[in-house]
C-alpha cells in the first residue's frame, strides 16, 4: 500500500517537472527540469528494483546526454528577442506534431496498463546486472549486436561530418 | 525495516558527513603546510599552535564576508550551483565500505551506508552529474571567465570520464561484481595495483582531470581566467566550491584506494579478528587516504599547469586508446585462464 501512495507521489513529481520543461520560458531552466525528470524516472526504476537500469539512466541521460544539452544552450544564449522561431505557423505545427504523438504513445500505452500488473507475479530480481546480462547475451543477443552496430555507425558518421571541414582546406 | 538498523545507518551518515567536512576543512590546512613546505616557506602559523586553528579561522571568515550576487545574474541558478556542488561531492561516500564489520551492542554493524549491488557504477553515476554544480553557477553568473571556466570544466569532466570509466570496467572484470563491498573483499590477498597498474595509471591521471586539480585545473586557472567558475562567488558560497572541491578530492582518494589498494585490507591482516581487525582495518584505509591525497597536493606543487588543447589530446588520443588497449589485453588473459581457447 505504501509502495502505491509513493508511486502516485513519484508519477505525479515527474509530470509536474516534465510539465515545468514545456512550460518554463528560459531553455536553460528547461534543461534542469528534464535533468530533474530524469532523476524521477531513475527513483522509480530503483522503485521496481532495477538498480542497473536506474544508474545507466542517471549516467547516461541526466548525466551525459543531459549535460550536452545544457552545453549548447549555454553557449546559445537564447532569449526572447533572438528567439527565430516563434511564428504562429511554427507554434500550430508543433502543436499538432506533439498531439499526435501524444495520440500514439496514448494507443500504445493503452494495452500495456493491464500488463503493469502481472510484473508483481515475475521475478523481482529482473533488474539487476546478472539477470540482465543473461538475458542480453542470450535471448537478445542479435538485437544487442544489431544495436551496437548501430551505435558504431552514428559515431562514425559523426566523426565523418567534424572531419570534411578539415580535408576541403587541405 | 528496524528500528535499529536505522539508528546506525542514521549515526553513520551524520558521522561521514562531519568526518569528510573535518577532513576537507583540514586538507586546506594541510595543502598550505605542504605547499610551504615544497616552497621552502613557514605557511600558516599564527592561529593556534603551528597555525592548527588556521581552518577554523578560515571557515569564520568565509561565513562573515559579504554574500553578494551579481545584478545580471540568474539568482535561483546563481544560489543552487554550490549546493549542487557540495551534495554531489558528499553523496559519493554512501557507498565506501570504510572497514571490516564492527561488533557493538551485540550487532553486527557493517562500516559502509548502502551495499548496493551497482557501488561502482552508482560512483560514477555522481561523477557525470557533478559537472552541474560547475556549468549552472558559472552559467548564471552572466561573465565571460565564469562562463569560459564552466565549458572548460564540462568539456574536461566529460573527456576524462570516459578513459577512467574503461579502466574501471577492467576492475569490474577481474572481481566479477559492481559491488565495492566485493571489490574490496576480494583484494585480501593480493591487491588489484599488481594486476593493474596501467589501469590505476589512467584512473589516477583522470581522477586529477575530474578533480579540476593542478595540473588540470584550467577550470580555474587564475593567470587566464581570473578566478574561473567561481568568479563572481564571495562568502560562503565561494566556500563551498572549494569545500566540495577538497571533499571530492577526500571521497576520489577512498575510491581509489578501494579499486587499487586492498582498501582497508593490510599485510597480515589473518592475525586478527573481530573489532581490532575492524580498528585496524579502517586505520589501514585512512593512511591509505591520506597518502593519495599526499600525492595529490604534492602533484599540484611540482607540475605546471596543461595548455587545453594539450588536455584534450591526453585524454581522447592517448589515455582512452590505452585504455581500451588495456581493457582488450585483460578481456583476452581472462578468457586465457577461463580455457575459453
Amino acid at each position: 500500500m505504501s509502495l502505491q501512495i509513493i508511486s502516485i507521489i513519484l508519477g505525479s513529481l515527474t509530470l509536474a517537472s516534465a510539465l515545468m520543461v514545456v512550460l518554463s520560458k528560459h531553455p536553460v531552466r528547461s534543461v534542469i527540469y528534464l535533468v530533474i525528470t530524469f532523476f524521477f524516472i531513475t527513483a522509480m526504476y530503483i522503485m521496481m528494483n532495477a538498480q542497473f537500469l536506474a544508474i545507466v539512466n542517471m549516467i547516461v541521460y541526466a548525466g551525459a546526454i543531459m549535460v550536452l544539452f545544457l552545453f549548447v544552450l549555454m553557449l546559445l544564449n537564447l532569449n526572447k528577442e533572438v528567439e527565430p522561431m516563434n511564428t504562429r505557423g511554427a507554434q500550430l505545427a508543433a502543436f499538432i506534431a506533439g498531439g499526435s504523438l501524444f495520440l500514439v504513445l496514448i494507443t500504445a500505452l493503452k494495452d500495456t496498463l493491464i500488463l503493469g500488473q502481472t510484473y508483481r507475479q515475475q521475478d523481482n530480481n529482473i533488474g539487476l546486472v546478472k539477470e540482465l546480462g543473461n538475458l542480453l547475451f542470450s535471448k537478445y543477443i542479435v538485437a544487442f549486436e544489431l544495436t551496437s552496430i548501430l551505435f558504431i555507425a552514428a559515431m562514425v558518421g559523426a566523426i565523418l561530418l567534424a572531419k570534411r571541414e578539415k580535408q576541403i582546406i587541405e | 525495516m528496524d528500528t535499529a538498523l536505522l539508528i546506525e545507518k542514521s549515526i553513520l551518515v551524520l558521522l561521514l558527513f562531519l568526518v569528510s567536512l573535518g577532513a576537507a576543512a583540514y586538507m586546506t590546512y594541510f595543502e598550505r603546510k605542504l605547499a610551504a613546505w615544497i616552497q621552502d616557506r613557514v605557511g600558516p602559523d599564527r592561529a593556534g599552535p603551528f597555525g592548527i586553528l588556521q581552518p577554523i579561522a578560515d571557515g569564520v571568515k568565509m561565513f562573515l564576508k559579504e554574500d553578494f550576487i551579481p545584478a545580471k545574474a540568474d539568482k535561483w541558478l546563481f544560489i543552487i550551483g554550490p549546493g549542487i556542488a557540495m551534495f554531489t561531492a558528499l553523496i559519493t561516500s554512501a557507498v565506501i565500505p570504510w572497514g571490516p564489520k564492527l561488533h557493538l551492542f551485540g550487532r553486527d554493524i557493517t562500516l559502509q551506508v548502502a551495499d548496493i549491488n551497482i557501488g561502482i557504477l552508482y560512483v560514477f553515476g555522481v561523477i557525470s552529474i557533478g559537472v552541474y554544480g560547475i556549468m549552472i553557477g558559472g552559467w548564471a553568473s552572466n561573465n565571460k571567465y565564469s562562463l569560459y571556466g564552466a565549458i572548460r570544466a564540462s568539456s574536461q569532466m566529460i573527456s576524462y570520464e570516459l578513459a577512467m570509466g574503461v579502466s574501471a570496467i577492467t576492475i569490474v572484470l577481474l572481481s566479477g561484481s559492481l559491488s565495492l563491498n566485493d571489490i574490496v573483499a576480494q583484494q585480501s590477498g593480493v591487491w588489484n595495483i599488481v594486476y593493474q597498474p596501467v589501469a590505476f595509471l589512467i584512473f589516477f591521471i583522470c581522477a586529477l582531470a575530474e578533480l579540476n586539480r593542478a595540473p588540470f585545473d584550467l577550470p580555474e586557472c587564475e593567470s587566464e581566467l581570473v578566478g574561473g567558475y567561481h568568479t563572481e562567488y564571495s562568502s560562503m558560497k565561494l566556500g563551498l566550491y572549494l569545500f566540495a572541491e577538497y571533499t571530492s578530492m577526500f571521497v576520489s582518494s577512498a575510491i581509489m584506494s578501494i579499486l587499487f589498494f586492498g582498501g582497508y585490507n593490510f599485510p597480515g591482516m589473518s592475525h586478527f579478528s573481530g573489532n581490532t581487525l575492524a580498528i585496524l582495518g579502517i586505520a589501514a584505509f585512512a593512511i591509505k587516504i591520506f597518502l593519495f591525497i599526499f600525492v595529490i597536493m604534492w602533484i599540484r606543487w611540482t607540475i605546471p599547469r596543461f595548455r587545453f588543447d594539450q588536455l584534450m589530446h591526453l585524454g581522447w588520443k592517448s589515455l582512452l586508446p590505452l585504455s581500451l588497449i588495456n581493457l582488450l589485453v585483460t578481456g583476452l588473459v581472462i578468457a586465457f585462464k577461463n580455457g575459453w581457447f
